[in-house]
């Protein structure tokens, strides 16, 4: 099967975005993805499910963005040999996400693919997958010992580095293995998983409303962008349509919530630079965004504000008055901060050339989202794939090719610009009307897609629908999956002290990748 | 070097009056810096600990350090390692991978400690916990739930994610509770 074929043979998913749905073989798997990569397509998530109750073993879902859309490609795998085709040979990317459904379902890649576990620590036994629905999720098994194979790196004069998992700063926990030489290091390599909580687990039986609050939760940073890809998975499974004022005011909380983070970042960064300054005015400014939001929305953050059917709130004429002012308060003082980090010799000397990821690697790596723009990857699904009100926004994508601090720095600063002259057309064009709309009861055995451009890249919420209106299966994608591999590489020759900087210009989710 | 100077004059003083520790406690700086003085006999430290949250209550945390807050000026300040610390500010439901660590955090912290639970997720395992049979709260395979579930907790403060205000309330709540030890 050609990649072209795929669109004519599946229908369409209903919903917002274009997404396509079918069952291949592990022959057809392969040859898609080989030919979606060919092609300039990339892996944007792959996970797997338990359809045993169903009678039908294993499945491994696999989804690839290409030119029409989103292509979801799910393979069943067999109980007694569940085995999968290692797609981490045509997508890197793959590695740990393959891992993590070896570990949750038992699902293993074949052939010579990278068999060490990856979500699994020492809180269960290596025979156990609690995905596995023959799983209570309330067992509890005594702490083991993890004895993980880090990658030992041997040598005249290197030398090992271990931080984490608690780090020295108010940051998530993760554990750093540094192979240094003299001060440059040689090789870094991630341990994640520590903030595993049974997140998938835990939506498995929960009513589709219900699951709204824990998609809000998966990372806290991006609860817009996740609230909003779990609801369009939601509408699509039970044919909804929500108003077009829901619509465009979820826009707005999604371009807030990147403005927020961008501001907070770009202080962190001038004082991983050794400017306090920087942290200063720019925290100023996310404080007062925050405070705007709590007084107008409820809630600081904006968790909960995205609903299946709509949103939860709904501004009145002086509120979206109110925005506009910020937005001037917020334009104004980011110029001059701008011209200030512009003309600082010694942020500039801190942020050029550090953490360089050539576009070629990111090209081959996968490097998705904002990081990925600051490598010369133009993808950006409001710009590629607009939903409403995207569409009618013509959103203009900032990409720059030198990859390193600089340019994550300066791909925030024209994110924050155009989040800006987004948000100032949506006030104008905001529609009236209703902001909620009831949803309808989902039919067992659908498959629902959320596709978001979230602050740092692209989220995907799968829902597979189980009976009574309940969820059977669902994966929340964060783009840090993509990302946090290619930081290993992002480090290398670079010193030890300018770790912080670069991890930090990358500012990805723990939480969202330990699931 | 002047761009810097001029904004932050036109910034101007950002500070605002501290909340009340508690009820019976005045507002003053002057008053929670006596308080952390008379408790603590010079400026509190605070190590954070994510102990598997979703990373809101981090967000909040680090909304504490901005200028409008403005902890350093009330002799509060975080600090980088537990044997440094006077108090643990622990976020999340306690992951079952993070235990260990929270455990030796807590056992690195010299005596006498104070321990701060933040958020829903810190005081009772909030929504990452699956409810048993009887409507409780329970651990699963991956959560040991609430942080008071791991290690012993002077105050919890519920939100999701809390406030700044309402997470520096707690933090002086815990420094006034010394009194009563
Ligand atoms: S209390 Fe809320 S914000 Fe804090 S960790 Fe839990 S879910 Fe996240």
């Amino acid at each position: 099967m050609k990649l072209e074929e795929f669109t004519i043979k599946f229908p369409r998913l209903p919903g917002a975005m274009p997404a396509w749905h079918g069952t291949v073989s592990a022959e057809e798997l392969c040859a898609l993805c080989e030919e979606a990569q060919r092609g300039g397509g990339k892996l944007l998530a792959l996970w797997g499910s338990d359809e045993t109750e169903q009678n039908a073993g294993y499945a491994l879902h696999v989804a690839l963005v290409t030119a029409p859309g989103l292509l979801v490609l799910t393979l069943p795998v067999s109980c007694d040999k569940p085995v999968f085709p290692d797609l981490s040979q045509i997508f890197p990317a793959a590695d740990r996400m393959q891992r993590g459904v070896a570990d949750m379902l038992g699902l293993h890649p074949g052939g010579g693919g990278n068999h060490r576990k990856w979500l699994r620590h020492a809180a269960w036994p290596g025979n156990i997958h609690p995905l596995r629905k023959s799983f209570d999720g309330t067992t509890r098994f005594p702490t083991e010992d993890d004895n993980y194979p880090f990658v030992p790196v041997t040598g005249n004069g290197v030398h090992e580095i271990p931080v984490g998992p608690v780090h020295a700063g108010t940051i998530e926990p993760g554990h750093f293995r540094f192979s240094i030489v003299g001060e440059r290091v040689l090789r870094l390599e991630q341990r994640l998983g520590y903030t595993h909580k049974g997140i998938e687990k835990r939506f498995e039986g929960m009513v589709l409303e219900q699951g709204a609050r824990l998609a809000g939760r998966v990372s806290g940073d991006t609860t817009v962008g996740y609230a909003w890809a779990y609801a369009q998975a939601v509408e699509s499974v039970t044919h909804t349509t929500p108003p077009p004022r829901a619509l465009w005011l979820r826009a707005l909380f999604l371009e807030l919530e990147r403005v927020l983070n961008h501001l907070g970042d770009l202080g962190y960064l001038g004082n991983d630079a050794a400017l306090a300054f920087g942290f200063t005015q720019f925290w100023i400014l996310k404080e007062d965004l925050l405070r705007m939001n709590g007084e107008l929305f409820g809630h600081r953050y904006l968790m909960d504000r995205i609903v299946p059917g709509g949103v939860a709130c709904n501004p009145d004429d002086a509120g979206l008055l109110r925005i506009a002012g910020m937005l001037c308060h917020i334009e104004q003082n980011v110029a001059t901060l701008k011209g200030i980090y512009d003309d600082h010799a010694g942020v500039q000397d801190r942020f050029l050339t550090t953490g360089r990821v050539a576009p070629d690697l990111a090209a081959q790596l996968g490097l998705t989202g904002m990081a990925g723009r600051a490598s010369g990857q133009a993808w950006d699904v409001r710009e590629q794939f607009p939903c409403v009100p995207y569409d009618r926004l013509d959103v203009q994508m900032a990409t720059h090719r030198n990859g390193d601090v600089a340019a994550r720095v300066i791909v925030r600063f024209e994110e924050i610009t155009e989040s800006i002259r987004l948000i100032r057309l949506m006030l104008e064009k905001l529609p009236q009307g209703e902001v909620r709309c009831a949803v309808g009861e989902a039919a067992e055995g659908r498959l629902g897609i959320g596709w978001v451009e979230g602050w740092r890249g692209e989220i995907l919420v799968a829902l597979h629908t189980g009976k009574d209106n309940r969820i059977h299966r669902l994966h929340p994608h964060d783009p840090s999956w993509q990302n946090w591999p290619v930081l290993e590489h992002a480090i290398i020759g670079n010193i030890v002290p300018d770790f912080p900087l670069i991890n930090k210009s990358f500012n990805l989710s723990y939480s969202g990748v330990d699931l | 070097m002047y761009q810097i100077i001029r904004q932050i004059l036109r910034t101007g003083i950002k500070t605002e009056t501290p909340p009340q520790p508690d009820d019976t406690l005045r507002s003053q700086i002057q008053e929670i810096n006596a308080q952390i003085l008379h408790h603590v006999g010079r400026a509190l430290a605070i190590r954070h600990v994510d102990a598997g949250s979703c990373n809101g209550c981090e967000l909040e945390i680090h909304c504490l350090n901005n200028a409008y807050y403005n902890i350093d000026g009330l002799g509060i300040h975080f600090v980088a390692s537990p044997r440094h610390a006077d108090m643990l500010l622990v976020t999340g439901p306690v992951s079952r991978h993070m235990e260990i660590a929270l455990k030796r955090t807590y056992d690195a912290t010299p005596d006498p400690k104070l321990v701060v639970a933040i958020g829903d997720c810190g005081g009772d395992g909030g929504i990452f916990s699956p409810s048993n049979a009887l409507g409780d709260k329970c651990e699963s395979y991956a959560s040991c739930g609430k942080v008071a579930n791991v290690i012993p907790v002077d105050v919890a403060v519920p939100g999701c994610p809390p406030t700044p205000v309402a997470i520096l309330q707690g933090i002086l709540t815990a420094v006034s509770n010394l009194k009563a030890r």
